[in-house]
């Protein structure tokens, strides 16, 4: 039998106030802070952690945009102003280690902040949970519910070609023990979903089709049922792309934490 | 006496090239020296990335190896011609012999790669090479004059071999070399000595002026990534793809202003004011510069930009092509030059008539379409990093010209007020953590 439990997300500031530091910081970045679809993401990944007994702490207010959008669009001072803001506050509670769901942040905080003093190691969750799998601190007995449904993995661009994960997140859909499928473009060749470069932001360029569409049609393509990204931005664009082609009802797009906290049964 | 000629104007040719790369910006690239070999030695020597597309790597690897391999005989054509000499390496015997036959069926998949090139270009038009508002008439031109010369350059090689044989068989000496492809044909041009001769001499003459010509035709030409592709790889970047550069001299005015105390160490003496981003060639970096002069136009990072894909304007390698005309435009031109410019009626491109590389070539509404992605970068096979190129000119856009397109004036000003690109109260950014439940299993 299971039961629910309410979780107390633990908050940097009073960690720090007790005189305790956490083993990771959970960079939630803003997309998982505000972004309705993206904050069951958040809550799915802290539940995994919950789950799991990792001592973490989140910076919960006190937490800022990376910068990675102003970077991306050029505005090079804002993105200075935001990473050093940023720095101070990680610094002044000496953390060491961080985790995040994101991408982009992840992008920024391990490649773009040392630059300007802030040296951390940094983790994207695709990595975290594939520890977590390997030490079999995560079991999924039998594959869970996705046991044998097709699922294809869109490729982020910040994590794929940025930084050279692209097997992680696939070993932590493994674990799954579900039908993956590759897109033809996949990895290093991987389409981007279209929100990079502050894209996010803006109307696109005049063209003849939108890039959210080129890859839903891609990822539809697949015939998977399920789109597994491990970013807000292609999660929205995605979910956008599968709903221009009327498809919202047979696919559906989940985040690998999503996937994860649902076979483990931890959701409630 | 021409070999001397040809050399010396190649010569005369590479300092125009080396002035022009030095218009741009220093920037020391550090970095471990054994990474970057390793990294020539796969992406420039072994040519890695090219094997993407199996089809054209093997085409051009015949083509590559064939340079390299039978250029080795330009050495003894060289002494040869200087010294009246004949076939002067002879004395090497076997080895001689495997080297010529090497040559002569290199020679020929040469002759033949360049023929299937030739019928990708003008036949089956592969859209990557022949699409585009950059692939204009010179480009195009460049491409063709390119294979057909080398296809000529082999079939003078051919001839002088089938005469030279003749003559050899006619006057009943034993000819060194091996000749695997041509030795059936000796008698292709009849056993008239004086026309053997004629022909001979005409197949040599043509192979070596034909090689000094094409040198010198090079600084011209994309073809000039032969030799700038080795260099380039070897300072390509080693740091992640996603890691963009810092702009140090935003970081001491930000330190300055949040701490009056800190003190912004001096500009070096004469140097101009920094710009923030790039309006111009002179604002790149000497390496952005010279990733223009690697640029072979082979459109790989065009077929794969996703914003080029779904019919936007930008095109990595039309802003590649576009940094070294303006570069040879703004500094010494190459031999032949006449860069046409974007300005019929049926053009997208809509450039002013201020001819910096910004505006003047590289419109905004290009640049704004670039999603970073990083495709164009991952996918060129000589190292180029287009991206850079287009973040320094967004850089200039925003930062000097406070020209951003409006959506991301509005995102930039949500970040300053409220932490978050959205438009969301800074006191809700913990709400997500409300009534948050696990299932826990007992």
């Amino acid at each position: 039998m299971s039961e629910k439990k309410q979780i107390q997300v633990p908050v940097m500031a009073d960690l720090a106030a007790r005189g305790e530091s956490p083993e990771v910081l959970f960079w939630v970045g803003c997309a998982g802070a505000f972004d309705d679809r993206y904050k069951s993401v958040t809550r799915a990944f802290v539940r995994i952690l919950e789950h799991v007994g990792t001592k973490y702490a989140v910076l919960g207010m006190e937490e800022t945009c990376t910068g990675d959008p102003a970077k991306r669009a050029g505005n090079e001072f804002l993105f200075q102003m935001q990473a050093m803001t940023n720095i101070a506050t990680l610094d002044g509670y000496g953390i060491k280690t961080i985790v995040t769901a994101c991408p982009h942040c992840f992008n920024t905080i391990k490649n773009e902040y040392p630059a300007l003093g802030g040296n951390y190691e940094v983790i994207h969750h695709s990595t975290f949970l594939q520890n977590l799998i390997n030490e079999g601190k995560v079991k999924i007995a039998g594959g869970g519910e996705f046991k044998g449904k097709r699922i294809t993995f869109h490729d982020s661009c910040y994590l794929g070609r940025a930084n050279n994960i692209y097997e992680a997140p696939r070993e932590v859909l493994a674990a799954l023990d579900a039908d993956l499928v590759e897109m033809k473009r996949s990895r290093a060749n991987g389409l981007c979903c279209g929100a990079g470069g502050a894209q996010m932001w803006k109307e696109p360029e005049p063209g003849n089709k939108d890039i959210n569409v080129e890859r839903a049609e891609e990822a539809i393509g697949t015939g998977a049922t399920i789109i597994a990204s491990a970013c807000p931005f292609c999660m929205t664009m995605m979910a956008d792309g599968v709903k221009n082609k009327n498809q919202e009802d047979n696919v559906k797009v989940f985040d690998i934490a999503e996937l994860i906290a649902q076979a483990e049964g931890i959701n409630a | 006496m021409v070999a001397a000629l040809g050399i010396g104007l190649f010569g005369w040719q590479i300092r125009k090239i080396a002035h022009n790369i030095n218009l741009g910006r220093d920037k020391t690239i550090a970095g471990d020296v054994s990474q970057r070999i390793n990294t020539l030695l796969l992406v420039a020597f072994g040519q890695q990335k090219m094997f993407k597309r199996p089809l054209p790597a093997v085409l051009h690897l015949f083509v590559y190896i064939g340079f390299l391999v039978i250029n080795v005989e330009l050495i003894e054509i060289l002494i040869d011609g200087t010294f009246g000499t004949h076939r002067v390496l002879g004395f090497l015997g076997p080895v001689y012999n495997v080297l010529m036959a090497i040559n002569e069926i290199l020679g020929l998949l040469v002759i033949i790669a360049c023929v299937i090139f030739l019928a990708r270009r003008n036949l089956t038009k592969v859209p990557r090479l022949t699409r585009g508002p950059e692939m204009r008439a010179w480009p195009k031109l460049d491409a063709n004059v390119i294979l057909i010369t080398e296809i000529v350059l082999m079939l003078a090689l051919f001839a002088f071999n089938i005469a030279d044989q003749k003559l050899s068989q006619l006057n009943g000496v034993q000819l060194a070399g091996a000749f695997p492809v041509t030795s059936g044909l000796v008698d292709l041009f009849g056993s008239d000595v004086s026309t053997l001769k004629t022909i001979a001499g005409i197949g040599w003459w043509v192979h070596i002026i034909g090689i000094l010509a094409f040198m010198n035709y090079l600084p011209s030409s994309k073809h000039f990534h032969i030799l700038m592709s080795f260099p380039n790889v070897y300072y390509s970047k080693l740091e992640p793809k996603g890691q963009f550069s810092n702009v140090e001299s935003i970081t001491h005015e930000i330190k300055a202003m949040l701490d009056p105390s800190y003190v912004v160490p001096p500009a070096p003496e004469g140097a101009d004011p920094q710009k923030f981003g790039a309006k111009d060639v002179e604002d790149l970096t000497w390496k952005q510069l010279m990733d223009a002069y690697t640029c072979t136009e082979c459109g790989r990072c065009t077929s794969v930009c996703p914003a080029n894909i779904t019919g936007k304007l930008l095109s990595p390698r039309k802003i590649v092509m576009d940094t070294r005309d303006r570069l040879e435009e703004k500094g010494h031109s190459p031999i032949i030059f006449a860069p046409a410019h974007y300005k019929e009626e049926s053009e997208r491109v809509k450039v002013t008539e201020e001819r910096t590389l910004l505006r003047g070539y590289v419109t905004p509404e290009e640049l704004w379409a670039c999603t970073t992605c990083n495709a164009c970068v991952e996918s060129c096979p000589v190292n180029i990093n287009q991206l850079s190129t287009i973040i320094d000119l967004r850089r200039f856009l925003v930062l000097e010209e406070s020209a951003a397109p409006a959506a991301l004036n509005t995102m930039f000003s949500n970040i300053e007020n409220n932490g978050a690109p959205w438009a969301f109260s800074p006191s809700d950014r913990f709400n997500w953590a409300d009534d948050l439940f696990m299932a826990s299993k007992n």
